[in-house]
C-alpha cells in the first residue's frame, strides 16, 4: 500500500487542474492547454504507479478485504430521520482486477485525447475545463465502490459530456448533444430506481453493531445483508428483483451502446469533435459494460444465471448488425462509430459466457476496443483536419501521399479486424473460446463468428477506398503526420501490438479477479436463488 | 262566558306584531317605523307576561317584560334623537332616500 | 547436437526473417539498400534450416522434438482446473523438410526478385514483405498447436494480401487482395470454430495432448459426430488457403501481385499450409471427415483443370493449374495416402515455383505481356528458360523420370487402392481425368509460349533471355524436379529415402467406430516391424501402384499427344473444337460463372442486405427514438393547451359563474331596510309552511 490516497488524487487531479484552467485568463490558451496536459500526464503516471505496486493475487470483486489502495470514510451521515434511519454513505474507493485495466484505459485516452485537442480554437477555457471535469467524472465511475458515489460520478461525466458535444461540435451538434444526454439520462432514471430500491432492501452492520441502509455495493452483493421485507431482497417473495435487473441492465445497455439503444451513438460521434470522439469510443462505452460486471452480476448473481442467453443474443446481434450497419455507412466516422457497436457486441458476448476465459476476454476487449477505437477516431481526425471532408468515396491513393499515416492505419485497421499479433485479435479469441465453451450460447457463438469476416469486409473495403487506388489529385498537398500527431498515435499502436504478443500483461491484472467473480457467480452464490419472476 | 286563556292574549300579541311589521314595511316615515318597532316590543311584553302567568314560570317573564320596557324607552329616546338629526340633515325623515351611508 | 540447440536453432530460423522485416519497414525509407539485409537474412536462414535438417534427419530421425512455454495463464479456473494457453514448437521430420522447402524457394524468389523488381518505388518494401511472409510460413510450419498454427495462418494472409496488393495504385490488385484475405476469412472462420471445438472439449491446443486425449477415447461434447465436425472445421481453413472448391475463387485473382510473389505464395508455401494443416491434424480425421475431404480435393482439382484448359492469361494457367494440383494433395490426403500428399507437396513446390518464376522471366522478357496469344517462339529467345520450363511441365504432367510422376503416381494409386476399399470409384475416375487434362494444358501454355511463331514481332525483337539472378533459380528449381533427389528407382518412389524413411502415415487416433473399415485395429497394423497407417491399405496400394502407373502414363501420354496436335502440329483446330461444344467451353473460359455466382448471389445480397439495415438503423430504430421525441413534445403541446384552456379555463369559468350568480342577485339586494324584512318575514312564513310544525 501506498503512503498517499493515490485514488482519490487520480480521480480528482484533474478537478485541480480546472481551477487552475479556470483561473487562468482567457486569452492564454497555451497555458491552458499545458495544464490539462499536465493534469492528464500525472494521472498517467499516477496510473502506472497504481499498476506497479498492485497485487496480481488479490481478488477483489465481492471481497473487501482483498480490494486494493481503498479509501474508506463517511461522507454524508444524517442521524435518525424517522423512518429511514440512520443515513450514512460512504466515501469508499477501492481497485481489483475489474477496475485496474479501465482506470489505467482512462488515463492513457484522457492524456492522448488532450494532446488531439490541441487545435481547439474556440473558447478554448471553457473547453478544457468541462473536459477535465469530464475526467474526473469517468476516473471516479471505475473507482467508487459506493453505489451512490458511483451514481454521483456517472451523472458528473454527463453534463461536460453535453456541452463539450452541444458546443465544439459539428453541424447537428444540438441535436447530437441533446440526444446523447437524453438518452444517457434516461439510462440513469432506471439505475437510479434501482440504486434506491437496493438501498432499502439491504442493510449494513456498522462496527457499533448497529444496522444501517447501505449503498455499499460490496455489502450489496452479500445476501446476508439483505433485510426480509425489501422489495429487492432474495428473501422477500414477492420481491421484483427480476425488473430492477431488466432496469439496471437497461440503464447500463444505453451507454454500450446495446441494440436497439445504440442510435445515440453515431449522431454523437459524427458531430462530437476528435478527441471527444475519442473519450467516447474509448472509455464512455466502456462505462456501461463495467457497470454490468461491477453492479449486476454480483448483486444479482441469478439473475444473470437466468439471462445469459439473453445478454449473448444481444452480443451477436451487435456484432453482426453493427457490422453490416457499418458496411453501408458512406461517412468515415460514422463507420467507425457502427464498428464499435459490433466490437461492444464481443464485450457482450464474452460476459455472457460467465466463464474465466469469456469475461477476461470481455475486459480485454475493453481495454483493446478502447486503445483500438481511439486510435481509428484520431486516424479520421488527422484527415478530417487536413481535407474537411469524411467522405469514403472523397479519397483514394492516400497511401502514396501518406506512407507513414497510412502504417498507422494499417496497425490500426488490421487490430480492429483482429488479426492475430496485435492486441484485438486476443480479446476476441478469448471471448469466443469462452462463449463457445458454454453450450446454451453455443449456436450464438456460431453465428457471431460471422462477425469476424464482415469485420474484414467492410475494413478492407474501406483502406481500398481511402488509401488505395490512383492518387486523387485534389489531395496531392496534403502532409503527412506531424509531431503531435506521432505523439498521439505511437503510443497506441505501441499498446496494441505490445497486447497483441504479451496479452499477459494485462489479464495478469484481472485475471484472480475475474476468477473470483466467476466463482461468486457459479458458487458463492449459490444462495440467490429466489427469482423475481 | 269564555275563560280568557294564554290562546286569547297570543292571538292579541300576534295581531300587534303584525300591525308592528306592517308598519315597518309599508311606512316610509321614520317615525312610524319607530313606532312599528314599539308595537313589535310590545307585542312581545304581552307574550312575556302571559307565558310568565299561565306557564308557571314565576316572575321571571314579568321581570323581562320589565327590561323590554325600559330598553325600548330607551331606544325611542335615541332612535327619535337620530331621526330629529336625520331630519335637521336632509329635511326630511324618508328612510328610502336615506342612503348616504351607501356611498 | 542437443536437442536444447534444435530449438535454439529453429527459433533463431523462425525469427529471423521477423528481424530483418522490422528493420526495413522502419529504416527502409532512409537507406535504400537494405534490401539486401533482407535478403542476406533469408540466405543465412536457408543454411541454417539445411543444417537444421541434416542433423534432424541424420540424429534424430525418428524423434519429435518439442518446446513450449505459457502464453496465458488463467490460474486456477473455476471448475475446469488449472487452465493455460501454451504457445510452442515441435521438430519432426516433416516440419525440417518443409523449413527447408519454405526456406529454399523463399530465398530463390528473393535472388530472383532482385533483378525482377528492379527499379521499382517501394523496392524495399517489398523486400520486408516477402520478409514478413517467409516469417509467418515458418510460423505454421513449426507450431506444435492450433492456436498458434491459427495466429500464423492468420499472418500469411496478411502477408498475403499486403504482397497481392503491391502494387496497390491498381484497382484490380487492391481488389484482388481484398478479395483473398476475405475468401480466406470465410475458410478461417470454419477453421477457428474446429479449434472452439477441440479447445473446448480438451482445454488444450496442443497437437499431441489433443490427440493423445482422442486416442483415449475422449470425445468433443460425447460424440462422435463432433469429432468429425471439428475435422471438417479445420479442414475449411485448408478450403481457403489451399483454394479448394468452393473458396478457390481468390487464387487466380491473387495473379495481380508480382510473379515472383504468386510463385512463393500463391504455388509453392502458402497455398500448401491447407495441405500442411491436413496433415497436421491427419490422425484425428474420422472416415466422414475424411471422405468429404476427398471429395472436395477431387471436385476441386477437376473444376481447376477443365477452367485451365481454356485461359490465356499465362499466370491465370498456372494458378488453376496450381488449385487443381492442390486438389490432389487434399484428395490424397483424404484416401488416406498421407505420405504422398506430403511428397507432392514438396515436389509441386519446386516444380511449380519453377513455372512461375519461368513465367516471370517470360513476362518480364516480354516487357509485362501475359497473353499467351501473343507470344510464341520464345524457344529461340529464352533457351534456358524454355528448357527449365520445360522440364517442370514433364514433371507436373507426370512423364516418368521427374518427381512429379513419383509423387502423382503415388496419389492416383492412393485413389485407386480407396477405391477398391471402399467402393468410392468415383475419386480415382477424377484423379485419372484431371491427369489427362493436366498434360494437356500444360503442353498447351508450353507451345502456344515457346513454340510456333512469334505472334507480336515488336515485343519479340526486344525480348532476351533474362540476366542470371533471374535464371539460376530456375535452373535450381528445374534440378529439383527430377526424380534422383527422392528416390534412386525413377519408378518407385517407396523405394527411396523420403516416402519409406522420412515422411511415414502416422497412426489415426479416432475411436475404432469412427474409422474406415480398411482402418480398423483388427487387421494387423505391422509391415516389416513398423507400425503403419493401416495394413490392409498399404497392401492395397501395392497393388494398385503398377496398374495407376500404367494408367497415368497412357494418360499423360494422351493429353501430351493431344496438346502436340492441336497446337504443335495443327492436326486439329483448337477453335473447331471449342465451337463444337460452345457452352463447355463458354462455361469453362468463365470459369464456370462461379465467380459471377459469388457476386450475385453473396456480395450483392450482402450489400443490399448491409444496405436495408443501415437504412432500417436509420430510419426505423433511430425514427422510433425520433418519433418518441416528437410523440413526447406533441404531448407537452397537449398539457400545454390543456393547461391553458381546460384547467386555466375552469378557474376563469369558475369566477366568471360566480360572478354572474352575483349580478343576477344584486339587484335584490336594494340596501332597504324594508326589503329586507319582507325577504326575512316571507322567508319564515314559507319555512314554518315546509317545516309545518302544526
Amino acid at each position: 500500500m501506498l503512503g498517499f490516497p493515490i485514488l482519490t488524487l487520480l480521480t480528482f487531479i484533474p478537478v485541480l487542474g480546472m481551477i487552475v484552467v479556470l483561473l487562468l485568463p482567457n486569452d492564454r490558451a497555451k497555458e491552458i492547454k499545458y495544464t490539462s496536459l499536465l493534469a492528464t500526464g500525472l494521472q498517467v503516471v499516477l496510473a502506472i504507479v497504481l499498476m506497479m505496486n498492485y497485487n496480481f493475487n488479490a481478488g477483489g470483486v465481492y471481497d473487501e478485504s482483498s480490494f486494493q489502495f481503498i479509501e474508506k470514510f463517511r461522507w454524508i451521515e444524517i442521524p435518525g430521520i424517522s423512518w429511514l434511519g440512520t443515513v450514512k454513505i460512504d466515501y469508499f474507493l477501492g481497485v481489483d482486477g475489474l477496475s485496474t485495466p479501465m482506470v489505467l484505459l482512462t488515463a492513457i485516452i484522457s492524456f492522448i485525447a488532450t494532446l488531439s485537442s490541441w487545435n481547439i480554437s474556440n473558447s478554448v477555457k471553457g473547453y478544457f475545463a468541462l473536459f477535465l471535469l469530464l475526467d474526473t467524472g469517468m476516473m471516479g465511475v471505475f473507482v467508487a465502490l459506493d453505489f451512490f458515489l458511483f451514481y454521483v460520478f456517472w451523472e458528473l461525466m454527463l453534463l461536460p459530456m453535453y456541452f463539450l458535444i452541444g458546443i465544439w461540435g459539428g453541424p447537428r451538434k444540438e441535436y447530437a448533444a441533446i440526444k446523447f444526454f437524453i438518452y444517457t439520462l434516461f439510462g440513469s432514471v432506471f439505475m437510479l430506481l434501482v440504486m434506491i430500491g437496493l438501498y432499502f432492501s439491504a442493510q449494513e452492520t456498522l462496527v457499533d453493531g448497529s444496522k444501517v441502509f447501505t449503498f455499499n455495493l460490496l455489502a450489496l452483493m452479500d445476501q446476508s445483508n439483505y433485510t426480509a421485507d425489501g422489495i429487492l431482497s432474495p428473501f422477500n417473495p414477492n420481491n421484483i428483483r427480476f425488473i430492477a435487473y431488466i432496469a439496471l441492465f437497461a440503464g447500463f445497455a444505453i451507454k454500450i451502446p446495446m441494440f436497439p439503444f445504440h442510435t445515440w451513438l453515431p449522431d454523437a460521434h459524427v458531430e462530437a469533435p476528435t478527441p471527444i470522439s475519442v473519450i467516447l469510443a474509448g472509455v464512455l462505452l466502456k462505462m456501461g459494460t463495467y457497470g454490468i460486471l461491477r453492479i449486476s452480476y454480483p448483486i444479482f448473481p441469478e439473475i444473470t444465471r437466468d439471462l445469459m442467453w439473453y445478454i449473448a443474443l444481444f452480443g451477436m446481434i451487435n456484432i453482426i448488425y453493427g457490422a453490416l450497419c457499418a458496411m453501408a455507412q458512406k461517412d468515415f466516422k460514422k463507420l467507425i462509430a457502427y464498428s464499435s457497436v459490433s466490437h461492444m457486441g464481443y464485450v457482450l458476448l464474452g460476459m455472457a459466457s460467465l466463464s474465466t476465459t469469456g469475461i477476461n476476454g470481455a475486459i480485454l476487449q475493453m481495454f483493446n476496443h478502447g486503445t483500438i477505437t481511439a486510435m481509428l477516431f484520431l486516424i479520421v481526425g488527422v484527415i478530417y483536419d487536413r481535407s474537411h471532408t469524411r467522405g469514403l468515396d472523397d479519397f483514394g491513393g492516400l497511401a502514396t501521399q501518406m506512407p507513414v499515416y497510412t502504417g498507422f492505419v494499417t496497425i490500426a485497421f488490421f487490430a480492429a479486424i483482429g488479426l492475430p499479433g496485435l492486441s484485438g485479435w486476443v480479446s476476441e479469441a478469448l471471448v469466443f473460446v469462452g462463449a463457445f465453451g458454454v453450450d446454451i450460447i453455443r449456436v450464438l457463438t456460431m453465428i457471431s463468428a460471422l462477425g469476424i469476416l464482415l469485420g474484414a469486409a467492410y475494413m478492407l473495403w474501406t483502406l481500398q477506398r481511402i488509401f488505395l487506388g490512383k492518387l486523387n489529385e485534389k489531395w496531392n498537398q496534403l502532409a503527412d503526420l506531424d509531431k503531435r500527431e506521432y505523439a498521439m498515435l505511437v503510443p497506441l499502436a505501441v499498446i496494441i501490438i505490445f497486447l497483441g504478443i504479451y496479452p499477459s500483461a494485462m489479464l495478469d491484472i484481472m485475471n484472480t479477479s475475474v476468477n473470483s467473480l466467476v466463482d461468486f457467480l457459479s458458487n458463492g452464490s449459490a444462495n440467490f436463488t429466489l427469482s423475481g419472476l | 262566558m269564555i275563560e280568557v286563556g294564554l290562546t286569547h292574549f297570543l292571538i292579541v300579541s300576534s295581531a300587534l306584531f303584525s300591525f308592528g311589521i306592517y308598519g315597518i314595511i309599508t311606512r316610509k316615515n321614520a317615525v312610524m317605523v319607530l313606532m312599528g318597532i314599539e308595537l313589535i316590543l310590545n307585542a312581545a311584553n304581552i307574550n312575556f307576561v302571559a307565558f310568565s302567568r299561565y306557564l308557571n314560570l314565576g316572575l321571571s317573564g314579568q321581570v323581562a317584560a320589565l327590561f323590554v320596557i325600559i330598553l325600548a324607552a330607551a331606544e325611542a329616546a335615541i332612535a327619535l334623537a337620530i331621526v330629529l338629526n336625520i331630519y335637521k340633515t336632509f329635511d326630511h325623515v324618508n328612510v328610502d332616500e336615506i342612503e348616504k351611508l351607501k356611498e | 547436437m542437443q536437442e536444447i540447440t534444435f530449438l535454439q536453432l529453429s527459433i533463431t530460423v523462425l525469427f529471423l526473417p521477423l528481424l530483418s522485416f522490422l528493420i526495413v519497414i522502419l529504416y527502409g525509407k532512409k537507406f535504400p539498400k537494405l534490401y539486401l539485409l533482407e535478403t542476406g537474412s533469408i540466405i543465412l536462414g536457408f543454411a541454417l534450416s539445411v543444417l537444421l535438417m541434416i542433423f534432424k534427419i541424420s540424429q534424430q530421425l525418428n524423434n519429435t522434438l518439442s518446446f513450449n512455454m505459457t502464453w496465458i495463464d488463467f490460474g486456477n479456473v473455476p471448475m475446469l482446473g488449472h487452465l493455460k494457453i501454451e504457445l510452442g514448437i515441435m521438430l519432426d521430420n516433416v516440419t525440417v523438410l518443409m523449413l527447408f522447402v519454405v526456406y529454399l524457394i523463399s530465398m530463390l524468389v528473393h535472388i530472383f526478385s532482385l533483378e525482377y523488381m528492379r527499379g521499382d518505388r517501394l523496392y524495399n518494401r517489398y523486400f520486408a514483405y516477402l520478409g514478413l511472409f517467409t516469417f509467418s510460413m515458418l510460423g505454421i510450419v513449426l507450431t506444435d498447436n492450433l492456436l498458434m498454427m491459427y495466429i500464423f495462418w492468420e499472418l500469411v494472409g496478411l502477408s498475403s494480401y499486403l504482397l497481392i496488393g503491391f502494387w496497390y495504385e491498381k484497382k484490380s490488385a487492391s481488389d484482388a487482395g481484398k478479395k483473398a484475405f476475405i475468401v480466406n476469412r470465410v475458410g478461417d472462420i470454419g477453421f477457428f470454430l474446429g479449434i472452439l471445438i477441440i479447445f473446448s472439449a480438451y482445454n488444450t491446443f496442443s497437437f499431441a495432448k489433443v490427440f493423445e486425449q482422442i486416442g483415449m477415447g475422449v470425445l468433443p461434447f460425447d460424440s462422435g459426430a463432433w469429432l468429425t465436425a471439428a475435422g471438417i472445421l479445420i479442414f475449411m481453413g485448408a478450403v481457403g488457403k489451399s483454394a479448394q472448391f468452393p473458396l478457390h475463387v481468390w487464387l487466380p485473382d491473387a495473379m495481380e501481385g508480382p510473379t515472383p510473389v504468386s510463385a512463393l505464395i500463391h504455388a509453392a508455401t502458402m497455398v500448401a499450409a491447407g495441405v500442411y494443416l491436413v496433415t497436421r491434424v491427419f490422425v484425428m480425421l474420422t472416415a466422414d471427415a475424411m471422405l468429404i475431404i476427398a471429395v472436395v480435393g477431387a471436385f476441386t482439382s477437376f473444376v481447376a483443370a477443365t477452367i485451365a484448359l481454356t485461359q490465356n492469361d499465362i499466370k491465370k494457367v498456372l494458378a488453376y493449374s496450381t488449385v487443381s494440383q492442390l486438389g490432389y494433395m487434399i484428395m490424397s490426403l483424404g484416401v488416406g495416402a498421407y505420405a504422398f500428399a506430403f511428397f507432392h507437396l514438396v515436389t509441386h513446390a519446386f516444380f511449380k515455383a519453377c513455372l512461375f518464376l519461368g513465367s516471370g522471366s517470360v513476362i518480364h522478357a516480354m516487357h509485362h505481356e501475359q497473353d499467351i496469344r501473343n507470344m510464341g517462339g520464345l524457344r529461340k529467345k529464352l533457351p534456358i528458360t524454355y528448357l527449365t520450363f520445360l522440364i517442370s511441365t514433364l514433371a507436373i504432367s507426370g512423364v516418368p523420370l521427374t518427381s512429379g510422376f513419383l509423387s502423382k503416381d503415388g496419389i492416383l494409386a492412393g485413389t485407386l487402392a480407396f477405391g477398391s476399399l471402399t467402393g468410392h470409384w468415383l475419386i480415382p475416375a477424377f484423379g485419372f481425368i484431371v491427369a489427362l487434362m493436366t498434360a494437356f494444358y500444360m503442353f498447351r501454355l508450353v507451345i502456344v509460349t515457346f513454340h510456333g511463331v512469334p505472334k507480336n514481332k515488336e515485343k519479340f525483337d526486344h525480348a532476351h533471355e533474362s540476366p542470371f539472378v533471374m535464371v539460376m533459380p530456375l535452373v535450381v528449381l528445374s534440378a529439383l524436379s527430377l526424380f534422383i533427389w527422392y528416390t534412386p528407382l525413377p519408378h518407385a518412389p517407396d523405394a527411396g529415402w523420403f516416402i519409406s524413411d522420412w515422411v511415414k502415415t502416422p497412426q489415426t487416433v479416432v475411436p475404432e467406430n469412427l474409422r474406415f473399415d480398411f482402418m480398423k485395429s483388427s487387421a494387423p497394423g505391422e509391415i516389416n516391424g513398423e507400425v503403419v497407417h493401416s495394413a490392409s491399405y498399404t497392401e492395397a496400394l501395392h497393388h494398385a501402384h503398377y496398374p495407376a502407373m500404367a494408367l497415368s502414363l497412357i494418360v499423360a501420354g494422351l493429353g501430351i499427344l493431344l496438346a502436340f496436335l492441336m497446337y504443335q502440329w495443327k492436326k486439329i483446330d483448337p477453335d473447331l473444337v471449342a465451337g463444337k461444344v460452345k457452352p463447355l467451353y463458354d462455361f469453362s473460359l468463365n470459369k464456370w460463372y462461379i465467380d459471377e455466382f459469388y457476386d450475385a448471389a453473396v456480395i450483392k445480397f450482402t450489400l443490399k442486405f448491409s444496405g436495408f439495415l443501415a437504412w432500417f438503423d436509420n430510419t426505423i430504430i433511430d425514427g422510433i427514438v425520433n418519433v418518441s421525441a416528437v410523440i413526447t413534445r406533441l404531448a407537452s403541446k397537449i398539457v400545454d393547451l390543456f393547461d391553458i384552456y381546460i384547467v386555466d379555463g375552469f378557474v376563469n369559468f369558475s369566477a366568471f359563474i360566480s360572478g354572474f350568480i352575483g349580478l343576477s342577485f344584486r339587484r335584490m339586494q336594494t340596501g332597504k331596510v324594508q326589503t329586507y324584512l319582507v325577504f326575512v318575514v316571507f322567508s319564515i312564513l314559507i319555512l314554518l309552511i315546509i317545516i309545518n310544525p302544526f
